[in-house]
């Protein structure tokens, strides 16, 4: 069935099986990589992508429910690795392997877009549906923290500037 | 190690000239007659000395990181050095993966926490020769003699005329210059590292946060096909038929056919392949299998079985006895408290994040593989053997890889991607769903150990028996299952006996971060705190004390040499190692002056593996109903005079513990019908944030050379959040996990 949707901002009509779940349309019809693929079963967050504004688990979400969505990934989370959470990343060395690292950042940007300055006990909780089986959870916690200090500051200056 | 003195001795370097300018500075570790091992020239203005190292006019150093990375860092670690001892900036560094070649590089593997130790000197020197070479160049630019100058930052300077010049240009002349024989260029004072021992961020972490594809899975190539492959469900089954014509029919499918494999749990097992247009086409199709299976003759093994065995096995003679000192007999007559205690643990599941995967195009009798593996050179020798295709004609991609813990140690899923697109005659993307990876790993074996134990009157240890059942046959263990008779306490007891019996296995088993250590540890350390409690000693001191109680050993039955005290053991165990990192553990953890709430306790355990030493405090607290939170755990290691990257290091023990406590807390594979019931995170539970406790991490450095990180924080976790469970509410943990103990008080 063909749908028509729009991912980091550009629209797609793909046409695929209405069963076939977002996470294979992204990765093999779209050729989006970013996203991946742990467990297909809503365990483990490696998936994670807004639909709307709001996390989803990109491998339950059935194509046939996508016509007019609008689709965030990892990719367009911001192109050049300018969003706060990803600059925090790099400066806190997160990553082990990696691989659940989108899902983490996909998750804690809607966290932070709803809450700007989490406690460790919102961070928790936001969070606790994302597996990093390297277990970086204190690094992504910190980095959660750091990135909302990132933001706070670049609010500031932006203030700061257009008040001059 | 036989790796190391190899490169020291055997290789030369030889500079290559490379096309758009700049030089590789390699080092062949073949034989080289000196006439061979003389300089090549070639296009101008590159310099590159070794096959590690290519710099160019623009000021950009690209080095090549030849290991895989899974995680453990090894891609920034390994150019970290090489960096250093160039001397130059880091900043200017690009790194680039090494596909597989073994003639440039030798050992290209990850495993063992072997990178370290192995390439510490070797990789300083292949920076240290090219450095040489651009002084020697300078030298001659300048017209001074090159003890008056020196470098820095990428520039050599001569003090006395006050003048410099840049490696960039440099690089012409030195491309001509005769490379240093490695073993004799000299090497930084570590005091003078810039890079070595600063905090590195992960190369690929831009990579990573914005999406870039890097691993396995992310491997496109045209033209490919999408695979699943379904094996039996009992390991090494194989397929009678399957309706296949049925999967030829669904949606998307291309192809569906039936795979021929063997017996060899760690080679091409017999499935059914089934390639479409997509991953999840593929999967969908799988649904509709239906496959008639010849089970073999493992399908009645399960977990309750191998527990009985278990439990007869131990009230017989042993199989074999791989160390007797003493007379554990007589001692344990005379002895003033005897403890006696049952131990097991179960199988484990590696469940590495990203699902085993490999991407295969076959053609005109060659092979490229896109693998995500720990062990390439291993995969390529399998596929090798098992297709019938020269290992010449086979060239291995190193792809990132979404985590290993040495499930990747294995090569399972290259020879059934090779398999599938040989027999399918397109290229192929085989990808493993959760279910398979969970019911086709490579296990961490159970385990099952009857300890006796005897403490004299003044509180120390004098007797120890170990009837560990494990699993194999014959003479030969299991993968994995094995024991050293060096096994700490062994050396540390006078009257020590170490038996071991052999339940035939027929479910595939391997290498798991830390392998051996992450169940042994858990034993060893939770009966030596029982013996503590027998003797009414505080636990660290206790531990303290048996490892100031080494004896020298006459050889054991197991053919393993005398020692002596004060040295090294033969596995390599230095107790003043051991003893410092529990002395500093003791201090930063406030072991004995913290007064914890009734339900709390703190736990200690220490574990020598992979060279590495490490010292473990948890503090748990466990509700009435039984529930275990990990407070905090404070961790000090001792892995040598070096901390590569400290940044790194922390993320690795941290994960390390952590992994650890993961696997304490709900772990466990169980075997029923002979194949796994767990398949997935749903019941194969790994840690999540909420229960992820501080770790306070602190490296205590000593004059030992630097060793590896990926693995020896693991084993002591998991002794000490059971000990701490018995500080915190009297119960002893002796079976794992603790989801499935009864930790209820009151
Ligand atoms: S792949 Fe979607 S939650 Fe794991
Ligand atoms: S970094 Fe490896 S799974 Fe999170």
């Amino acid at each position: 069935m063909a749908i028509t949707f729009k991912v980091n901002g550009q629209s797609h009509t793909v046409d695929v099986a209405p069963e076939m779940p977002l996470l294979w349309v992204l990765r093999d019809v779209l050729d989006l990589k970013g996203t991946k693929f742990g467990c297909g079963i809503s365990q483990c967050g490696a998936c994670t992508v807004h639909l709307n504004g709001t996390p989803i688990r990109s491998c339950q979400r059935r194509a046939s429910t996508l016509n007019g969505a609008e689709i965030t990934t990892v990719e367009g989370l911001a192109p050049d690795g300018s969003h706060a959470l990803q600059r925090a990343w790099e400066e806190l060395d997160v990553p082990q392997c990696g691989y659940c690292q989108a899902g983490q950042l996909m998750s804690a940007a809607a966290l932070l877009a709803r809450n700007p300055n989490p406690s460790d006990e919102q961070i928790d909780a936001a969070m606790n549906g994302n597996i990093c089986r390297c277990a970086t959870y204190l690094r992504i916690r910190q980095a959660i923290h750091r990135a909302a200090e990132l933001t706070a500051s670049d609010n500031h200056s932006n203030k700061s500037g257009a008040s001059r | 190690m036989t790796t190391t003195s190899t490169v020291d001795r055997r290789s030369f370097l030889r500079v290559t000239a490379i096309a758009g300018g700049g030089i590789l500075l390699g080092s062949y570790f073949k034989i080289l007659e000196p006439a061979e091992a003389l300089a090549e020239t070639g296009a101008a203005g590159e310099f590159a000395p070794n096959a590690y190292i290519r710099m160019t006019p623009d000021g950009l150093v690209t080095i090549i990181a030849k290991n895989p990375e899974l995680g453990q860092g090894v891609k920034t670690m390994l150019p970290m050095i090489i960096a250093d001892e160039l001397d130059v900036e880091w900043k200017n560094v690009r790194i680039e993966q090494a596909p597989l070649d073994t003639t440039k590089f030798q050992a290209q593997s990850a495993g063992g926490s072997t990178a370290t130790p192995t390439n510490w000197l070797p990789m300083r020197r292949v920076g240290a020769a090219a450095r040489a070479m651009l002084v020697a160049a300078a030298a001659q630019t300048l017209g001074v003699a090159e003890d008056e100058l020196t470098t820095e930052a990428g520039v050599v300077k001569h003090a006395k005329s006050n003048r410099s010049v840049a490696f960039t240009k440099l690089l012409d002349k030195a491309a001509t210059l005769t490379p240093p024989a490695l073993d004799t260029v000299k090497l930084k004072d570590p005091k003078e590292f810039r890079i070595i021992g600063s905090r590195v961020p992960g190369v690929d972490n831009h990579a990573i946060v914005t999406g870039t594809p890097l691993y396995g899975i992310d491997v496109a190539v045209p033209g490919m096909l999408y695979a699943v492959f379904q094996k039996c469900p009992v390991f090494a089954g194989k397929v009678v038929s399957a309706n296949l014509d049925e999967i030829k029919a669904q949606p998307g499918v291309r192809q569906a056919f039936v795979v021929d494999g063997g017996t060899q749990l760690t080679g091409l097992l017999s499935g059914v392949a089934i390639l479409a247009d997509t991953w999840w086409l593929a999967e969908n199709a799988r649904r509709k299998l239906q496959v008639k299976w010849d089970e073999g003759a493992t399908a009645e093994q399960s977990s309750t079985g191998f527990a009985a065995k278990a439990a007869e096995l131990w009230t017989q003679p042993p199989h074999r006895t791989l160390r007797n000192d003493g007379d554990g007999g007589a001692a344990v007559q005379g002895a003033a408290k005897v403890v006696k205690a049952e131990y097991s643990y179960p199988f484990i599941a590696h469940a590495t994040l990203e699902p085993q995967n490999c991407t295969a195009r076959f053609a005109d009798g060659k092979l490229e593989l896109w693998a995500p593996t720990q062990q390439p050179a291993g995969g390529r020798r399998l596929v090798s053997q098992t297709l019938n295709i020269p290992e010449d004609q086979i060239t291995v991609h190193l792809t990132r890889t979404g985590g290993g813990f040495g499930r990747r140690l294995n090569n399972d899923y290259m020879v059934e991607a090779a398999a599938i697109a040989k027999q399918a005659g397109v290229p192929v993307k085989l990808l493993w769903s959760r279910e398979d990876d969970v019911t086709h790993d490579f296990y961490r074996p159970g385990g099952f150990h009857s300890f006796t134990g005897a403490v004299d009157a003044s509180g120390k240890v004098i007797a120890w028996r170990d009837h560990f059942v494990t699993f194999g046959e014959g003479q030969s263990f299991a993968p994995s299952a094995q024991i050293s008779p060096s096994e700490f306490p062994a050396h540390f007891i006078p009257n020590f006996t170490l038996d071991v019996s052999l339940i035939p296995l027929g479910v595939p088993t391997g290498f798991l971060r830390a392998p051996g250590s992450n169940a042994l540890a858990f034993v060893m350390q939770s009966f030596i705190d029982e013996l503590a409690h027998a003797a009414g000693k505080d636990p660290l001191q206790f531990r303290l004390d048996l490892l100031a109680s080494e004896s020298s050993t006459a050889p054991t039955l197991a053919g393993e040499p005398a020692s002596r005290p004060g040295g090294p053991q033969p596995g390599g165990f230095d107790a003043s190692r051991a003893r410092g990192v529990l002395e500093v553990l003791r201090d930063r953890s406030g072991w004995g002056k913290t007064s914890l709430p009734a339900g709390t306790g703190m736990g200690v355990a220490f574990h020598f593996s992979h060279r590495g030493y490490f010292a473990e405090v948890v503090q748990a607290t466990v509700s009435k109903a039984g529930e275990v939170k990990v407070d905090k755990v404070w961790v000090v290691g001792d892995i040598g005079s070096q901390i590569i990257n400290p940044s790194n290091a922390e993320n690795q023990a941290q994960g390390a513990v952590l992994d650890g406590i993961a696997e304490t807390l709900g772990q466990e594979i169980t075997i029923e019908n002979g194949r796994a019931v767990q398949q997935n995170f749903n019941t194969f539970p790994l840690l999540r944030m909420r229960q992820a406790p501080p770790v306070d991490v602190h490296f205590h450095v000593t004059t030992s050379s630097p060793t590896g990180l990926g693995e020896p924080a693991l084993p002591p976790a998991v002794p000490a959040l059971c000990n701490a469970i018995f500080a915190a509410t009297g119960k002893r943990v002796r079976g794992l996990p603790l989801s499935k103990q009864d930790l209820k008080w009151t």
